[in-house]
């Protein structure tokens, strides 16, 4: 590990008060544990450890990323501001260089929030790493920044998002998504037209242990990172890969949460998902907040830890390697790539069904891309929602070019409603949000 | 008649109360190197002509622990701590004699490892050959599980002076903290004892019969007979003292800050609705970060005698103090030279100040008198600028519900207390500077032994109930109970509050005093597998909070008027 100390953020809000019903996974009782074993252990009584309160995200950091059906408000819980607000406060002090790194143990989650928001899919409403992004730009103006999701389940939100946004590197590392909610994130979604390769999925076999995880980090990732050379490294960090989660099929331990947030050293780590309240959490969290600070992790195991008895199979490690390398293969190769799917358009659409499970709501909407060599290209999407709405939105994307935003200035004015409720203008460089 | 006492670092000061009011009042200069003589001297001059037949108690308020500590004046401790997982044992370790056991107990109070008998006879063996007379045990969680720290403690056996529990020094959760308090607890016990142990005997030699309590760090009494085995509770009882004084020569009931402004240095400290606030874990002592209850106060390196300084271009307040004020025969500037030049003050030589003052005028190139106002102007600005950092850390304090964070409760003060050798003259600026109304209490200059006499039993217990483990333990007792799966949170409630009850009363408080509030009131659902409810965890802290003695908040005002 490494040796040197760091100032490390804490951002600690479990909602105590909160959940999404009295026995869901998302509940009071979540980060009960952690607490305890945080509280327990003195770490904020460590001069590098420091708590922060969480500050309200507000409706402007919301809709500067999202398109909420009908607005924010009908589709959030002040929980849901804390938890964005939260991970802006770890972002703030790292900004501020008030602390050398933050960890925002914040919930509700987000990574699975997309874009578009008719309600909440996979315990979340609102993407709060793609709020906290986006607040960054906003303030500090331009960065690169890259995500590593470490979360089970693929951040389908997050890739959404970033999509099409070359200067966001979103990396999801998960359990294959054929065998887990939300049954995507395969290698082969890589990105929109104009930011191709800059998302990047591996999934992984039920049954990885610390040695694949950590394979892929030293294999795949760091290069990756390398070469992308981000101004800012985030981990969303989903702790149910952890082999006692009761939602998952994986076999992460603390040690090796810990040893990759040490290895990866993210500027800021946000909560994702984690249901392994009692058995997982609480180790896997001060194994985190550790690693992060520089501080010795090496005896924060779970009292059940016997990694000879969860080691994955050398099958399993054979399928890693090979997958690993043809990732790679994919990365260096994207610019081709791009050209090649390119070639000769103006638009390239997609249409999509989208699944809210945790409200039951089915989506199908149709996106349009810009071709654009110069940003990430201008963005119309038609959604319609089993709930009864039908909307249309207009997305400048950030650092947008003249082109692209005079495209679509002109759409979003000659759209007329039709069999639209509502019509949206998103322009987070200019902070336009218009809704007719 | 009610006596108290407060042996200070300079001064052992003593008031005798009568119908609550100030009877006589007597001073005499401390005796480091033995307490017991400055107490009889004291108690001698105010007792004089009194019959001891009317003394109803006495209430002592000692340095006899701060100083063991802060001067090294300790044992040597044996520590057995069960660690289990989590920070590296090199992070724990406390002293030479540190050794760690292999059982340990989880976040709910389960134990994960059980304790190895060999292992702790063998560590106990090792102390008895080092003539290690004092034993401190200390698991991690062993709140939640007193059983592994008491199974150790009959393990070791009654070989030894003293054994500490950790599960005993306080309900909340802080192992490094815990390990540190149940060590310093072993380190002054032999100290504190036979200090005690001399009370007793002066008491029973003047024929008293009144209890005699100690003030505690968190501004309450204990019993001294109850305090022995606990004798870390009685550190730092002097700021304590100081507080519940200004809290017992005013009669404010709201938001307030508090100052004590003394030759080196200056204390704040804050009220919330009349109550002084508690440090939320635990006070620091001597480097060491513990779980001993103490009221919240912040000392800065400012007071009347700090020397000021000029140093590019500014002058400097603090944090030193070279000597007494140059009106008084001292080397450097301070802020008392200056209130003498302003003529806030007609203390001491005031050419020796003039001319001290003249010195830094003629190095800042400004005029006597501006310097001298500039040098007050900082001196207030400084006071009041870090009790504004205070009360923005009290009010930026995490919290962890949705409603607590809309809520956002603040404390704010209506009103500043000051107290100290140049509150009269600094009290109107603070005033204007800080934008609150000063009060400045009269017979400050016995405050802290008014603030011991007055001063109610204060207490705390912990409680976590946990039906799916049908366990209930209360830390601070050593209870460690089987409950049924419908214990509810009313019965929790109820058991807690009997619990707090009875513990007051044995530490020696009154029925009219057990001013008791829950100061944390949780329950969570616990579900277990795909959604089942399998039971219930609880958890309740409550308090005889901070206060006077019942029916003298009435008269002490009237002591004030």
């Amino acid at each position: 590990m490494s040796d040197s100390k760091k100032r490390t953020g804490l951002i600690f809000f479990p909602a105590f008060d909160w959940a999404i019903s009295p026995t869901h996974p998302e509940r009071e009782e979540r980060l009960l544990y952690t607490q305890d074993q945080v509280f327990e252990e003195g770490l904020l009584d460590l001069d590098n450890i420091i708590e922060f309160k969480p500050g309200l995200a507000t409706t402007e950091d919301i809709n500067r990323i999202h398109i909420c059906v009908p607005d924010a408000h009908s589709v959030i819980t002040q929980s849901h501001l804390i938890s964005a607000g939260g991970a802006i406060t770890a972002a703030e002090k790292v900004m501020q260089k008030e602390v050398d790194n933050a960890f925002a143990l914040v919930r509700p989650p987000g990574h699975h929030a997309m874009r578009i928001v008719h309600g909440a899919r996979g315990f979340c409403n609102i993407n709060i790493e793609a709020i906290m992004i986006e607040y960054i730009r906003h303030t500090y103006g331009h960065k690169r920044v890259a995500i590593v999701d470490t979360d089970c389940h693929h951040g389908d939100g997050s890739q959404d998002i970033f999509w099409h946004d070359p200067d966001t590197l979103f990396i999801s590392i998960h359990q294959d998504g054929r065998t887990l909610y939300p049954g995507s994130g395969f290698s082969d979604e890589f990105g929109g037209p104009n930011a191709l390769g800059y998302t990047i999925n591996v999934p992984l076999p039920p049954g990885t242990s610390d040695e694949g995880f950590l394979f892929t980090l030293d294999n795949l990732i760091l290069p990756i990172l390398d070469e992308f050379k981000p101004d800012l490294v985030i981990n969303s960090a989903g702790q149910d890969n952890h082999y006692s989660d009761p939602l998952t099929d994986m076999s992460f331990s603390a040690q090796g949460y810990a040893l990759l947030n040490d290895r990866l050293a993210p500027d800021i780590a946000v909560l994702e998902g984690g249901y392994s309240i009692e058995s997982a959490l609480p180790y896997v969290n001060v194994g985190i907040i550790l690693a992060m600070a520089g501080i010795d992790y090496s005896h924060v195991t779970e009292p059940d830890y016997r990694p000879e008895t969860i080691r994955q199979t050398p099958q399993t490690s054979r399928h890693i390697e090979q997958q690993v390398a043809a990732i790679y293969d994919l990365w260096k190769g994207r610019a081709p790539r791009r050209a090649a799917l390119v070639k000769g358009k103006e638009w390239l659409h997609r249409d999509r069904g989208i699944f809210y499970d945790t409200d039951m709501i089915s989506e199908h909407q149709e996106e349009t891309v810009r071709i654009c060599d110069e940003c990430g290209g201008l963005i119309t999407i038609a959604s319609e929602a089993s709930t009864g709405n039908r909307i249309f939105a207009v997305i400048v994307p950030g650092r947008g070019c003249p082109a692209c935003r005079k495209k679509g200035e002109e759409i979003f004015e000659t759209t007329g409603k039709g069999s639209y409720q509502y019509i949206y203008f998103q322009d987070r460089d200019r902070d336009i949000f218009l809704v007719k | 008649m009610i006596i108290g006492i407060d042996v200070g670092g300079t001064h052992t000061d003593a008031v005798l109360l009568e119908a609550l009011q100030i009877k006589k009042k007597a001073k005499v200069l401390t005796n480091q190197e033995n307490l017991i003589e400055s107490l009889t001297a004291v108690t001698k001059e105010i007792f004089s002509g009194e019959d001891p037949g009317d003394i109803e108690r006495i209430v002592l308020s000692t340095t006899i622990s701060t100083n063991a500590i802060v001067q090294g004046k300790t044992d040597r401790v044996g520590m057995i701590l069960a660690s289990g997982p989590g920070l590296p044992p090199e992070m724990l370790r406390i002293g030479k004699d540190t050794h760690f056991i292999s059982g340990y107990v989880n976040h709910r109070g389960i134990r994960v490892a059980g304790t190895d008998s060999g292992e702790v006879a063998g560590i106990a063996d090792l102390f008895e050959r080092e003539n290690i007379g004092h034993v401190g045990i200390v698991g991690k969680f062993s709140t939640r599980n007193p059983g592994l720290e008491t199974e150790i403690g009959d393990i070791i056996g009654g070989r030894f002076r003293h054994r500490s529990f950790g599960h005993l020094m306080s309900g909340n959760l802080n192992f490094p903290r815990r390990i540190a308090t149940t060590y310093l607890n072993a380190a002054i016990w032999d100290t504190y004892s036979t200090f005690v142990k001399n009370v007793m005997d002066y008491v029973g030699h003047m024929r008293i019969t009144a209890p005699v309590y100690i003030l505690k760090a968190d501004g309450g009494t204990s019993k001294i007979s109850q305090s022995v085995g606990y004798p870390v509770g009685s550190i730092l009882s002097g700021p304590a003292a100081s507080i519940m004084g200004i809290l017992s020569l005013t009669d404010g009931r709201e938001d307030a800050i508090a100052l004590d402004i003394g030759g080196t240095t200056t204390d704040i400290s804050i009220f919330a609705d009349g109550v002084p606030l508690l440090e939320p874990l635990g006070v620091t002592i001597g480097g060491h970060k513990t779980l001993i209850r103490g009221l919240l106060t912040r000392s800065i390196g400012v007071g009347g005698d700090s020397r000021v300084g000029y140093e590019d271009g500014e002058f400097t307040i603090g944090p030193e103090r070279n000597g007494p004020a140059a009106a008084f025969g001292g080397p450097s500037p301070t802020p008392t030279d200056a209130m003498i030049v302003l003529g806030l003050t007609d203390i001491g030589d005031g050419g020796k100040a003039l001319k001290a003052i003249q010195e830094m005028a003629s190095l800042a190139n400004r005029s006597p008198d501006e310097t001298a106002q500039e040098i007050f102007d900082l001196t207030c600005r400084k006071i009041l600028s870090a009790a504004g950092e205070m009360l923005g850390e009290i009010n930026d304090k995490p919290v962890y519900t949705v409603h607590e964070i809309l809520e956002g409760k603040k404390v704010t003060p209506t009103v500043v207390y000051i107290v100290g050798g140049p509150a009269g003259p600094m009290a109107p600026y603070i005033e204007k500077m800080g934008g609150y109304p000063s009060c400045v209490p009269e017979h400050a200059e016995v405050a802290n032994a008014i603030g011991a006499a007055l001063a109610r039993t204060t207490t705390e217990v912990t409680l976590l109930a946990d039906t799916e483990k049908g366990e209930v333990t209360i830390a601070e007792e050593g209870i460690q109970a089987s409950i049924s799966r419908g214990f509810s949170h009313q019965d929790a409630m109820d058991l807690c509050e009997e619990t707090l009850r009875k513990r007051a009363l044995r530490m020696g408080a009154r029925e009219d005093d057990l001013d008791m509030e829950i100061i944390e009131d949780q329950t969570f659902n616990m579900v277990r597998g795909m959604g089942s409810m399998a039971g219930k965890n609880i958890r309740i802290k409550a308090q005889v909070k901070p206060g006077l003695i019942a029916g003298f908040k009435q008269e002490a005002s009237d002591v004030r008027q």
